[in-house]
Formats: structure tokens, C-alpha cells, sequence
């Protein structure tokens, strides 16, 4: 039988905010255990939750930014259950009335074609503690730092079909989130969490087979191969006659696997109900005009702008608008200087990607800065360095120097463009080949190429080949 | 000098006839003398009373004070204090000191008035009798074998006793109003948000107000003008303006229209109690008032819908009293089910577990639409009852409580008919309004109180008519025989 995958994500992105979403302890990541825990996060007797404006804002620029419906009323709800890790025994999360409502967003395929994804709704909540199993002997740590930390759950319609589908939207919200600054897409530091839901059923069939959830998954490698082996999973079992239990699973990147989280699947009744301690959540229109002039370009408009404008390839637009900081980087190339922009891009797409994937660096460790890459660019694009004396430049800068204009002049590599000592060096090879010339003159072209080598061998690959080229064929005709 | 009402006292302050050092010693001796038998103060902090006082006679003498400086109260046990426990009247809290003040504390010592302790209450606010304080019952200062009423029945016992000026108290159901009732003191529950819940454990969120008991009306103003106001911390407190509660006190009630719930009036009623509130409405008639029989045709709801409400938001309240952060906490738990399930058995009283069960009960799948939802929509009638009767009347009267205060253990294990010591109480509490308590007569001794009822922030009408008859009649300055 032919079976159809059925994949619909829930992302959490960690909003980006100095404080809390309900308290104003600090969100920093990796400070000492429960250091970033106030009375609230602490959830001690008496102390009640108060909105964090920041977070608010932050949804809002998300629906903003993919069109969504913006809820000028929504309700923090408390989802109950009793966790070590949840310090009031409920999270404040959002039921039934979320901040963001329906939308849909649009993706390209790694093949080009674009894809539909509808969401059904993105809500705000806050995140539970740590539990701490491997530092005290027979007992568990808890570590609140986390608690209250606030989360943006944005969660799709079943519309994608493969894994592929599922990673292409995961790598369009992680770039989204990161280009309207809300949150820093840190996937090992759990700041973007993916989670799949999966479920088969046979080709032409209308009704969605049944779910599993599959949880633990923090690179975008392991999403896709989580869910491809989830659906051969439920594949194998349905062939065989079985049936697939909804439950949580557990992707084990170890092992390449995914596993049921629970021995028992416990039926949790989470007695949602709206949080008396918080009025509903009320957005005005000034709030939300506001939060829209914030918006930064956004990663489409970006793209288009630098091929109307900059005359660059749509392909490589693409690629240099993927993530935020590549495209920051490129246009902070560009800053001050007047060459075509298409340079640029070709430089950091070519040299700068080339080396940044052979040598395993991200852009945020880049040995370069913009600035250098710039004049680097410039110098090559004037004629003072060619093509091959730029990147023997690029590898002096990449191993820490900085100054393009000091290299050049301490390494002589200044490229020579004065006509005159070309001509000098053009005449001396000329004179020095008698028989070579002689050859030349009766039509064997081809040695043009060997004059070129002895007169660039002459100035040790400084000569301008371009002008180096015309004064020989110039020369050799006689 | 206890014998005074606290205006009085704040005025011999001011006149240098007395010293709040003084003031404060001389409730502390009462209180050695009279608390072991009321068991209205869980704890006294005489020492940090003492410096609290000396220091508001200092700023008194430097001329930095206002009508409280200097005046001793009692807190609730529900008000954190920061480095004095806050129990709640529960096992499970026996040894919890909070790292912060409530709001209502910081601002009435903010105000000058210092804590002489910790009042008595019934477990996490949950009870009309006191009888659920996990460290036992309060006695009725009138007659020691009744009860106190409650919650609050530590803090109105104290006041009706005179162990201090005044004391706080929080309403989520009648927990201010009922025991000011059986005890023979003032009490007002303010407009939901007028006062912050910042620092007042929660039992039931959107219904809990903390609000002042004292004898008086005059002294109820004080208080509630230093408790009042928007506070950051608190999501629910309301930005509303706060009027100046003193200034109205003397307005005349000629033209006030008072609207009597027919529901009120009924079947049920004791005798005694429907003919001292009539008495009292007469009184307030003469004064210049006129009475008008209205309907709260919801009125029978009340009680079920408050007691599904109540019991779901404690339910999920006090789920963070799990025995992993603070308070008691299992001897040698086995697992993480058996910490939370020995630790919440056995911290909790009664009450408190059969009201967790209730609630959970009412929000659980399946059962949400036919309780919480149903409850929310009558809550909504309820409210509706009340603006449509205030087109007609600025507020509505009636007795606080169906019976006065009743004999320890009578209805003690009798949960529905102790619930409906809140007939008329809880319906404030579900629109949200603003309701005083003053006494009004005796019946075989024991206090009755009359109940009125405003508009949303109209706590300045209340204390105005109370003060009003306070003047004309002397029911709120007895003291209870043996107290003098």
C-alpha cells in the first residue's frame, strides 16, 4: 500500500526578553542554579504573575510579520498538573482565546516549488524549571532559572507532507524569529524547540490516521531524520495489521530512534482554566501601529530588494537572505563602498562560505569583519591587487590581520599597473625569446599564453594581467 | 485606653495623652491575659511591636505623622510578614516565613501602625466558624462556647476583645462581613481590586479582598485609606482613584434610597435578626432614607455557583503547596507520588481537601461545561441583579448573616449547613461589589450585623451610612463582659 506522511509542527521559541514573562528575574542562560529565580518563579505563597509588556510585543511582531490575526482580547489560561519542575503546579499558558490566531505562510522547497503551510494559532506561556537528575547522588536537583522563562508555542495545520516539508517550515520560522529579533534561534541551548506531530495514512485517503507526538529533537538534521524514522515506524506497524497508540516519543539522536515517553500512557487532565490572577490580555490598534513601525525588513522583501536593486541573482538572494546575519553581514560588506554589489556577493558566498564550511566556523566567529572584507573587494575591484593576489590577501586576513592596505604593502603585493615598468618587463621577454617570437609571428598563437607566464614570472604575479595582455599581443603582432 | 475606638486613640496620640509605647505595652498585657482563652492571636511579636511603636512615637515627635502613626493591628495569618511566619492557619505552612510583606502590610507600616501580631483564621480562608484553623478554634468573646464566625474569626475575636485597634481581614466569601457579624465589630469588604492581593495567599483569586475590621465605621475609613490603591504587582488591582473615605462620613443620608432583597427577608431568617435589621433600616428611614423593596432574582444561586467557583480556583491555588520548594513536607517520601500525595494529605486539614476535591472535580474534563462554565454564567446573573436593582437604589441592606454566631462543633462536619452561614454574603463577592458589616442589636446576647451593599468603588457611601447610624445608636461600643 501507498501510504501519505501527515506532519504538523509546534514550535516553542524562547522570546528574547531581559526578564522574565511574569516576573522580572533575568532570562540569561546558563547562570548558577536557581539564581534567576524570584518569589514568583519560586511560585511562593501569595505572589501573583504580571505581564511582561516585552513579550506581548514580540508576539505581536511575529503575527505582524507572517499576517496572522492579531486577538485584541486574549487569556492566560493554567494548564494544571504536578511536575517537581513547575513550581505553582500549573503553567500559565493560553487555551482557548491565544494572542495570535489563523494564518499562513508560504515557503520554498529545497527543489524550488513553494508550499502552503496554514497556522492555526501561535500563544504565549511560560516555561517550567529543569530537572536535574545526574548531580546528587539518589536525589533530583531542581533548577528554576528557566521557570517563567516566556515561550511563543506557534503551531501548524497537519499540511506538511515529508520530512523535508517539515524541516523547510522549522528553517523559515527560525529565520523569521531571528530577522524580527524576538528570538535567538539557539537550537542546543533549547531556545527553539521543535515538535513533530506524525501520523500515515493511505494515499487518497481523507481522514488523518492516528498521532504520535515526537518530542527531544534540537537540530533541524534531527527533525528530519526523527520523522522519517516515526513514519516507517508506523508504517511497519500498520502493515503488519497493527495500530499506532497516540503518545509522546522521545527522539534519541544516539540511537537514531524514537521511543515512548511514557511507560504508562497516563491520561493527563490538565483542567484548563482562565488564570484569575491575570486580566484578560487586551491590544489596542496605537499598540499594535507601534509594534508594526519596530518591524525590520523582512527576510522576502529583503531578497527582492537586493535583486531589483543590487542586481543580484535571485539564487544567490536566496542564499544570502536565508539567515539574517549572512545578509548583515554582505550588506555590512557593502557599507561605504561603490563597486557593484554582485562583488560582494560573490566573495561571500564563494570565499567566505567556502571557507567558513571547510573549516567548520559560524558567521558569528568569523576571523574577518565586514569592514576588511569590503576594502579587500575594493582593492581587487581598482585594480591594486587581481583576482589571485585578493585571496592570498583573504587568507592573511582570515589568520587574524586586519589591515588590507598594510598586507598589500608589506607583502609587496601590490599588483603593477604602471604601463611603463609593464612595458619595460614585456620588452625584456620579448627580446629575451627571439624564437618563441619568431613562432608567434608565423601563427602559432597559442604561445601568447607562454609570454603572459614569463612576464608575470618577471614580476613575481604582480603584473596587471589585463593590461599585461593587451601590451603583449600589442607587442608580438610588431 | 482599649476601650476606645481607634479614632479616639489616633486623636489621644495626637493630643500626647498617651504614647504609642504605651498603647502597644498595654495590649500586649491584655493579650498575655485574654488570648490563651480566645486563641485569636497565633503569634504576638512583642519585641519588634515594641520598636515599631517607639519608633512612631520618635516620628511623632518629629512631626512626621498621620492619623495611624502609632496605632497597634493584627494581621490576618494570611498577610506575609516578611520574617515572621505566615501560616494561613495551616499544617502545611506551619514553619513558612515569607522573604516579603503583602502590599496591605507594607502599607499600613508604611502608614505608622504597628503589628502586634498574627491573626487566628480557619485553614487557607476556608471556613465560617474558625473551627478549620489547623491550630485550633477561636472563641466568641461574647459567649466563649460560640464560635467566632470566619475566616477571619481570630481578627474579629481580637478586635471585638479589644487585644488591639484594629485588624486585618480578607473576604472571598463573607470571611470579613460574617465574622464581624457574630463578633459585634465593623467590617467592609472593599470593591474586588481596590485593595492589592500582592502578598495575601490565594484561595480563590477572583474573589479574595482584603479589607480593614474595626470597631467602628470612622475607623474603618482610616484603614481602608491606607490599604487602598493600584499596586504593579497585583494584575487585578484597579487604576480606579481612591476618594478620601473620611470625607463623606458626615454626609447627611437624606435622599439615599436603600433597596431590601425580598430574597433577604425570607424564610429562614431568625426571628431576633429580622427585627433588630428592620429596627436598623427604621433608624436610617428617620435619618432621612427611604426604603424600597427590590428583587435579586438570582439570589438562590448564589451559594452552589460560589461554591463550585471558590473551590475550582483553590483547587489549582494550592497546588504549589506540594512539599518540594517550602513548607511541610512527608517524612521519608518513597517516590515523587508518595511526596506529594503524604505531604498534601497530610498538611492539609479537612476542609481544605474535601474544597481541592470539589474543584478539581469541577474543572476536570467532561465536567467543566456543567460546573465551572454554568457557575461563570450565573456569576454573570448575579452581577446583572445587582446593576439592575442599583438603577433604582443607591445600596442594598440586609442582615449579614441568616443566624448569630453558633456553638462550637454544632455545625462543625456539617459542610452544607455551614455553607450557608454565606447566604448573603457571597453574592458581593461574586459581582465584585463593596459590602459593610455593622452591628445593629443582640439577641441572647450575641452580636447581629446589618449587611450593606454599593456599587463598585462606592466603599465611601458605605462607611458614610454606617458611620451615620454608628452616631445614632451604641451597638458597635459594648464590650464583651469579662474584656473591660
Amino acid at each position: 500500500m501507498a501510504w501519505e506522511t501527515v506532519i504538523g509542527l509546534e514550535i516553542h521559541a524562547q522570546l528574547k526578553t531581559r526578564s522574565k514573562i511574569f516576573s522580572a528575574a533575568s532570562t540569561a542562560f546558563g547562570a548558577e542554579p536557581n539564581t534567576q529565580a524570584s518569589a514568583v518563579d519560586l511560585g511562593l505563597p501569595g505572589v501573583l504573575p504580571v505581564v511582561n509588556k516585552d513579550v506581548v510585543r514580540m508576539a505581536v511582531k511575529f503575527a505582524l510579520a507572517i499576517g496572522a490575526q492579531i486577538a485584541k482580547r486574549s487569556v492566560f489560561a493554567r494548564k494544571n498538573y504536578f511536575y517537581p519542575d513547575l513550581p505553582k503546579g500549573y503553567q500559565i499558558s493560553q487555551m482557548d482565546f491565544p494572542i495570535v490566531g489563523e494564518g499562513a505562510i508560504t515557503i520554498t522547497l529545497p527543489d524550488g516549488t513553494e508550499k502552503r503551510v496554514g497556522l492555526t494559532r501561535a500563544h504565549l506561556e511560560e516555561d517550567a524549571g529543569k530537572s536535574v537528575h545526574d548531580v546528587f547522588e539518589g536525589a533530583t536537583g531542581i533548577d528554576l532559572n528557566r521557570a517563567g522563562t516566556p515561550l511563543l508555542e506557534i503551531v501548524t495545520e497537519p499540511d506538511m507532507r515529508s520530512a523535508t516539508e517539515a524541516v523547510a517550515y522549522a528553517r523559515y520560522i527560525h529565520s523569521l524569529v531571528q530577522y524580527i529579533d524576538i528570538c535567538d534561534g539557539n537550537m542546543q541551548e533549547g531556545s527553539f524547540r521543535c515538535d513533530a506531530n506524525v501520523s500515515v495514512r493511505p494515499v487518497g485517503s481523507e481522514t488523518l490516521g492516528t498521532r504520535t507526538e515526537v518530542k527531544n529533537v534540537n537540530s533541524f538534521r534531527f527533525l528530519e531524520r526523527a520523522i522519517d524514522f516515526e513514519v516507517e515506524r508506523q508504517i511497519d506497524i500498520l502493515e503488519d495489521g497493527g495500530s499506532i497508540v497516540q503518545e509522546t516519543r522521545l527522539y534519541d539522536a544516539d540511537k537514531d530512534e524514537t521511543r515512548s515517553m511514557r511507560s504508562k500512557e497516563e491520561a493527563n487532565d490538565y483542567r484548563y482554566f482562565p488564570d484569575p490572577d491575570l486580566p484578560p490580555l487586551v491590544i489596542d490598534d496605537a499598540f499594535v501601529e507601534a509594534v508594526a513601525k519596530t518591524m525590520p525588513e523582512l527576510p522576502a522583501i529583503r531578497r527582492q530588494r537586493f535583486i531589483d536593486e543590487m542586481g543580484i541573482s535571485p539564487v544567490d538572494a536566496q542564499a544570502l537572505c536565508a539567515d539574517k546575519q549572512t545578509a548583515n553581514y554582505f550588506e555590512a560588506v557593502l557599507e561605504g563602498q561603490s563597486y557593484a554589489p554582485k562583488l560582494a556577493a560573490n566573495w561571500v558566498l564563494g570565499e567566505v562560505f567556502g571557507r567558513m564550511n571547510k573549516e567548520d566556523v559560524a558567521l558569528a566567529d568569523l576571523p574577518i569583519a565586514a569592514a576588511d572584507l569590503g576594502l579587500l573587494i575594493k582593492r581587487v575591484d581598482d585594480g591594486t591587487l587581481s583576482g589571485k593576489l585578493g585571496k592570498q590577501v583573504f587568507d592573511v586576513l582570515w589568520s587574524g590581520d586586519t589591515d588590507v592596505d598594510a598586507i598589500i604593502d608589506a607583502r609587496g603585493l601590490k599588483q603593477i599597473s604602471d604601463s611603463g615598468a609593464i612595458e619595460a618587463m614585456v620588452d625584456e621577454v620579448i627580446a629575451a625569446n627571439p624564437s618563441q617570437l619568431a613562432e608567434y609571428r608565423a601563427g602559432k598563437e597559442k604561445l601568447l599564453s607562454f609570454f603572459v607566464g614569463a612576464v608575470m614570472k618577471a614580476s613575481k604575479g604582480k603584473a596587471n594581467p589585463a593590461q599585461l595582455n593587451k601590451m603583449l599581443q600589442e607587442k608580438l603582432k610588431g | 485606653m482599649h476601650d476606645k475606638t481607634l479614632a479616639q486613640q489616633a486623636a489621644m496620640l495626637q493630643n500626647s495623652r498617651i504614647s504609642s509605647a504605651e498603647l502597644v505595652a498595654h495590649y500586649l498585657e491584655r493579650i498575655d491575659r485574654y488570648n490563651p482563652a480566645l486563641n485569636a492571636y497565633l503569634q504576638v511579636d512583642a519585641e519588634g511591636a515594641q520598636a515599631a511603636a517607639s519608633q512612631a512615637d520618635q516620628a511623632r515627635a518629629a512631626g512626621n505623622t498621620g492619623p495611624l502613626t502609632g496605632i497597634p493591628i493584627a494581621h490576618k495569618d494570611i498577610f506575609c510578614t516578611k520574617g515572621i511566619a505566615t501560616t494561613c492557619g495551616s499544617k502545611i505552612l506551619e514553619n513558612f516565613k515569607a522573604p516579603y510583606n503583602a502590599t496591605v502590610v507594607d502599607k499600613l507600616s508604611d502608614a505608622g501602625m504597628v503589628m502586634l501580631g498574627k491573626a487566628n483564621m480557619d485553614e487557607f480562608a476556608m471556613g465560617s466558624s474558625n473551627e478549620n484553623s489547623y491550630f485550633g478554634p477561636v472563641a466568641n468573646p461574647w459567649q466563649q462556647d460560640r464560635v467566632p464566625g470566619g475566616s477571619s474569626g481570630g481578627s474579629a475575636a481580637l478586635v471585638a476583645a479589644q487585644l488591639a485597634s484594629a485588624a486585618t481581614g480578607t473576604d472571598t466569601g463573607g470571611s470579613i462581613r460574617q465574622p464581624a457579624a457574630f463578633c459585634g465589630i465593623t467590617g467592609i469588604k472593599p470593591t474586588y481590586g481596590r485593595v492589592s492581593r500582592y502578598g495575601m495567599i490565594a484561595f480563590a483569586s477572583s474573589l479574595d479582598q482584603g479589607g480593614p475590621m474595626a470597631r467602628t465605621a470612622e475607623d474603618c475609613a482610616l484603614l481602608l485609606q491606607a490599604m487602598s490603591g493600584h499596586d504593579v504587582r497585583d494584575s487585578t488591582s484597579s487604576t480606579t482613584a481612591v476618594p478620601d473615605f473620611s470625607a463623606e462620613l458626615e454626609a447627611e443620608l437624606s435622599g439615599l434610597r436603600i433597596g431590601l432583597p425580598t430574597e433577604y427577608f425570607g424564610e429562614g431568617l431568625d426571628a431576633d435578626i429580622a427585627s433588630h435589621v428592620q429596627a436598623a433600616l427604621q433608624e436610617l428611614e428617620k435619618a432621612g432614607a427611604t426604603l424600597k423593596s427590590i428583587s435579586l432574582p438570582n439570589q438562590q444561586h448564589c451559594i452552589p455557583a460560589y461554591y463550585v467557583l471558590a473551590p475550582a480556583e483553590a483547587s489549582s491555588n494550592l497546588s504549589r503547596f506540594d512539599g518540594v520548594r517550602f513548607g511541610y513536607r512527608c517524612k521519608n517520601p518513597q517516590n515523587l507520588e508518595d511526596l506529594y500525595t503524604r505531604t498534601r494529605g497530610e498538611g492539609f486539614g479537612k476542609e481544605v481537601k474535601r474544597r481541592i476535591l470539589i474543584g478539581t472535580y469541577a474543572l476536570s474534563e467532561g465536567y467543566y461545561d456543567a460546573y465551572y462554565l454554568k457557575a461563570q454564567k450565573v456569576r454573570q446573573l448575579v452581577s446583572n441583579d445587582f446593576s439592575e436593582a442599583f438603577k433604582d437604589v443607591d445600596v442594598i441592606a440586609g442582615p449579614t448573616t441568616p443566624t448569630t454566631a453558633f456553638k462550637r462543633d454544632e455545625k462543625h462536619g456539617d459542610p452544607t449547613s455551614m455553607y450557608l452561614n454565606d447566604l448573603f454574603t457571597v453574592s458581593a463577592n461574586l459581582s465584585g461589589l463593596p459590602g459593610i458589616s455593622a452591628p445593629c442589636g443582640f439577641s441572647g446576647g450575641l452580636p447581629i450585623g446589618l449587611q450593606l451593599v454599593a456599587p463598585a468603588y462606592q466603599e465611601a457611601r458605605l462607611l458614610n451610612i454606617a458611620h451615620r447610624y454608628q452616631q445614632l445608636t451604641d451597638w458597635h461600643v459594648q464590650t464583651p463582659s469579662g474584656f473591660e
